[in-house]
């Protein structure tokens, strides 16, 4: 693992930047453990502060530190990602396996449910619910809905991979060895399609945060939770770029690109080291 | 033929599995909310003026008629279905009494217009753009454009539209940053409206194919750079098959297959980026009904709103999935 | 370079051609043509044959001017003298090669599943491979496309079809009719056969050699199956580590072997009534970049002495019209009797 890990930072540029970048927002959102304020309350300092020794990130209208408040949005949004991306994962792999191996009607019944899951537009969805709970919309329930659409395309990668694999001799093996299906799927399969979990893992991730920053943006989920979609909330409610308070919008947006483009080639350079044909590429074979 | 005809068939009951299920989905989910429609819609219309309180008692009986919320909940389900194969969802609170139906019809072409034009400019760019980056891997140009996709590909659809309404709002203000077209023109087959139109059309959907192009850039590459290692790449090769031919014959047409089947899975993502693009340039579609819908409570508009996106969505979808078969002769014959 | 004969079609002289690569630094070369002289004359069928990773898929995209990196040519000459002038593929310009491809010079590709596009109709990959160099427009065109499948015995549906749709006999003689449509000089024949079963084999071999005569070409067929070659060849010429170790015409090579490898090959074949157990050569073919010294066969030659592990053995004239690159080619013992019948294909 950790020479897989060290061949990849050596080897692979983009998953070196995309380390250094995930890096740099995962540390910076883990400071809000140590935030000398509740990012919660507001007019605690001087507002529309700009950058300074004292306000690294400036304060915004609403007299909040934009460096704390940053901090917390952050690691809500990591935090409701890994929650997106873990349950639908969950889904997934199970869906996954099960069509692949099992096959027949089980098949063919998943992925008829998998298709009409693509083709649900999803937005509208979550607007509707929230036009119905309104402010009970928490993360964690916006977290369960996006789960539910968040599986089928990696279900179907999924299920491919175990396609291959359910031919394969050491499968028959463990059927002859009267293995039980669940044990084959969880002890024989896993392994193989865990490297797929993992870059579609930061693809979820990209995925549900960036609906999540959509969704808050337009104020449909709870606004007084500190996310990345939050901030841009209410400095578009403040119209801070007409007022001039320019690093309310600017600092969090260079940090969401940053975010995202991290995620993003973790992902593809990971991909790449699942596929080895892209690898002899590389290496001009 | 015998194929093609088994292939649209397995589509079409997908297509009307989507649309049952969405449409349920969307009828339950509103109909278990703890907000009334009879109450938003007395309180709405009751807040500027006083009447009398016969007259509210009068209105509340004739909303819980025409929403039909006294009913058990089966029966207003399967009434909800059956005032939706008329075109029927009730009046609109928002513009009350404009039937809601007849809202989203107006906002409907403004959204059509907006993804078709994106979409087709976004799949035609990106994978030619793809195909030729794939097809000749060491050139430094698609090299440089490989990494600007990788870049952009990623960032969520409202923080590119938000950059570019600041660019081309704030810092060099030369589009139309908000409505479908100017003021000051009459809507009508003339050249001032569809200038007009064009115009204000470019930043939505240029938000829209920032954002698609990446994907299908990367999509394409990487697909073209393994047709080109086919045997019938190398076979065409090595008979001097002229070099475009090879090109957009052999090489991005093979390629291309996979390609729309990924067009239709990207739809529905594609539609909620409409949305929210519409919001950000305040453009009048579907997005921006919606959410001005939610904003006044509007049960009826955003019921009519959602069913449709929902219905037009797998719509669509169908339709490009009818087309495989052109591209693919192989499902033809199975 | 030497005077070409008239008789000659294609004149290979010394011809090397190496694979090199860079692996993270690391420089690599696979000698895969070392040094091999030989010519085709007009209006023959010469088979080589040789292991799979013995040079001759190398060796033959040379002859198809199909010379791509990490491979390259990096001596030697393989001249052809057509009826339009002569040309030397190693060193020709993309452009003197184009002018000549399929033309002159074309190529019948291994494995006829995947050499047609998959979503473009028959008829249109005739005209993208031989309109240009017919020079024939519509009609005239689509006239000669119909009359030559005839005599492939193809009916002129096919080229409304997809490759999907045809069998896989009908695929290979579509893919013979593609590369015999301009009625090349010179046809190269890489495994046209391999994947078909037995029966369509030998329809799909008489097939080739009835066209070839019809056409007066000549051909290049590449097989590691010998009984293939004895059924089709006028001369064959066997390929070893990158080297050609012996050739000569068919009859002599299979009846008066002058090289121990050629003896083994031949005497590896099936024969009817015979039940006798065939020795297995000992030992694997030598890693091409690092080849032995001496002559190549050696660790796994039984006839192998102190001479052959140290000097290379030159290919030499050892009968008429036969030659071969042994020192002890006097003591090769023919292991097949000349009345035994041989083949499975015959």
């Amino acid at each position: 693992m950790f020479a897989v890990l060290r061949d990849l930072i050596r080897y692979n540029i983009e998953f070196a930047i995309g380390l250094v970048l995930v890096g740099i927002v995962v540390v910076f959102a883990s400071l809000s453990f140590f935030a000398p304020v509740d990012p919660s309350l507001i007019y605690m300092t001087i507002p529309d502060q700009p950058p300074s020794p004292q306000f690294w990130f400036g304060t915004n209208s609403r007299g909040q530190d934009m460096f704390w408040q940053l901090s917390a949005a952050f690691r809500n949004s990591l935090v409701f990602g890994i929650t997106v991306a873990v349950l639908s994962r969950i889904i997934s792999i199970t869906v996954g396996l099960l069509s692949g191996y099992v096959g027949g009607w089980v098949d063919r019944v998943l992925m008829f449910i998998n298709d009409i899951f693509v083709a649900v537009p999803i937005f509208p969805v979550l607007v509707l619910f929230y036009f119905v709970l309104r402010n009970n919309l928490d993360s964690l329930t916006l977290a369960l809905i996006m789960a539910c659409f968040g599986w089928p395309f990696d279900a179907r990668l999924i299920r491919s991979v175990a396609l291959g694999l359910k031919h394969r001799e050491f499968t028959r093996h463990a059927t002859f060895a009267g293995m039980s299906t669940r044990k084959i799927l969880l002890e024989e399969h896993l392994p193989y399609v865990m490297p797929i979990v993992f870059s579609t893992f930061m693809n979820n991730m990209l995925w549900s945060i960036g609906l999540e920053v959509t969704l808050a943006v337009l104020g449909f989920t709870n606004i007084n939770n500190p996310t990345i979609g939050t901030v841009l909330y209410w400095a578009n409610s403040h119209s801070a770029m007409v007022v001039g308070v320019w690093w309310w919008i600017v600092i969090p947006v260079i940090l969401i690109v940053m975010t995202f483009l991290g995620l993003f080639l973790l992902a593809i350079s990971m991909n790449e080291y699942i596929d080895p044909r892209s690898r002899l590429r590389r290496m001009g074979a | 033929m015998n194929g093609y005809l088994w292939f649209v068939g397995k589509r079409a009951l997908q297509l009307l599995a989507v649309v049952f299920f969405g449409v349920s989905a969307t009828f339950f989910v509103t109909h278990l909310s703890p907000i009334s429609p009879v109450e938003a819609a007395l309180g709405r219309m009751t807040a500027r003026s006083n009447f009398a309180p016969e007259a509210i008692a009068a209105m509340r009986e004739a909303l819980t008629e025409m929403y039909g919320v006294n009913e058990p909940l089966l029966s207003q389900y399967v009434n909800f279905w059956m005032r939706l194969f008329r075109g029927d969802l009730g009046p609109s609170l928002l513009a009350f009494p404009t039937p809601a139906m007849d809202l989203v019809m107006r906002a409907m072409p403004w959204t059509v217009g907006l993804l078709v034009l994106s979409t087709i400019i976004t799949f035609i760019v990106g994978n030619i753009l793809g195909g030729l980056a794939g097809y000749s891997q060491n050139n430094k140009f698609f090299k440089a454009f490989g990494i600007i996709s990788m870049g952009l590909q990623p960032i969520p659809y409202y923080i590119v539209a938000f950059i570019l309404l600041i660019i081309f709002g704030f810092l060099w203000p030369v589009l139309p940053i908000s409505g479908g077209f100017a003021m000051n023109v009459t809507p009508g087959w003339t050249w001032p409206f569809i200038s007009s139109v064009l115009q204000h059309a470019i930043l939505p959907s240029m938000s829209l194919v920032l954002v698609g192009f990446g994907g299908w850039f990367l999509g394409m590459r990487a697909l073209v750079s393994n047709v080109v290692t086919e045997d019938y790449v190398t076979y065409a090769e090595l008979a001097g098959v002229r070099r475009h031919t090879i090109v957009s014959g052999y090489v991005m047409r093979n390629a291309l297959v996979p390609q729309l089947t990924a067009l239709a899975m990207t739809l529905g993502g594609v539609f909620s980026g409409t949305v929210i693009t519409e919001q950000v340039f305040n453009y009048p579609g579907l997005g921006s009904l919606l959410i001005d819908a939610v904003n006044a409570g509007d049960y009826s508009l955003v019921l009519a709103v959602s069913t449709i996106s929902v219905a037009a969505v797998a719509i669509a979808i169908f339709v490009v999935d009818l087309l495989y078969p052109l591209l693919d002769p192989r499902v033809r014959a199975e | 370079m030497s005077q070409q004969s008239n008789r000659d079609i294609l004149k290979v002289d010394g011809l090397k051609a190496y694979y090199q690569m860079n692996y993270f630094g690391v420089e690599r070369e696979v000698r895969a043509v070392d040094d091999i002289t030989m010519t085709v004359r007009k209006n023959e069928v010469y088979g080589i044959a040789g292991e799979s990773s013995s040079g001759k898929t190398s060796f033959i995209k040379v002859l198809a001017a199909a010379i791509r990196p990490p491979l390259r040519v990096v001596a030697g000459s393989a001249t052809y003298a057509f009826k339009s002038g002569t040309i030397d593929v190693a060193h020709a310009s993309p452009e003197e090669i184009e002018a000549v491809r399929w033309k002159h010079l074309s190529y019948i590709m291994q494995g006829s599943m995947s050499v047609l596009n998959p979503v473009r109709r028959i008829g249109k990959t005739f005209k993208d491979f031989a309109q240009r160099p017919l020079g024939l427009s519509g009609r005239a065109f689509e006239e000669r496309v119909v009359h030559h499948l005839s005599r492939l015995k193809l009916p002129p549906d096919v080229l409304k079809a997809y490759p999907h749709e045809l069998s896989g006999g009908m695929r290979q003689r579509v893919t013979i009719g593609l590369a015999t449509v301009c009625h090349p000089e010179f046809i190269i024949a890489d495994e046209p056969t391999t994947a078909l079963d037995v029966v369509v084999q030998k329809e799909v071999l008489s097939l080739i050699r009835e066209i070839q005569q019809d056409m007066g070409s000549s051909v290049v067929f590449v097989t590691h199956d010998m009984s293939v070659h004895a059924n089709m060849a006028d001369r064959v010429g066997i390929i070893y580590a990158g080297r050609l170790v012996e050739e000569g015409p068919t009859r002599q090579m299979f009846f008066a072997p002058k090289h121990p490898y050629t003896a083994h090959l031949v005497a590896s074949l099936p024969r009817i009534g015979d039940t006798t157990q065939r020795p297995a050569l000992e030992g694997r073919p030598p890693n091409l970049a690092d080849p032995p010294q001496g002559c190549r066969f050696h660790p796994r030659c039984p006839l192998a002495v102190e001479k052959c592990r140290t000097q290379t053995p030159p290919l030499e004239e050892v009968a008429p019209d036969q030659r071969s690159a042994c020192w002890r080619w006097m003591d090769v013992e023919p292991l097949v009797k000349p009345s035994a019948p041989v083949g499975v294909v015959a």
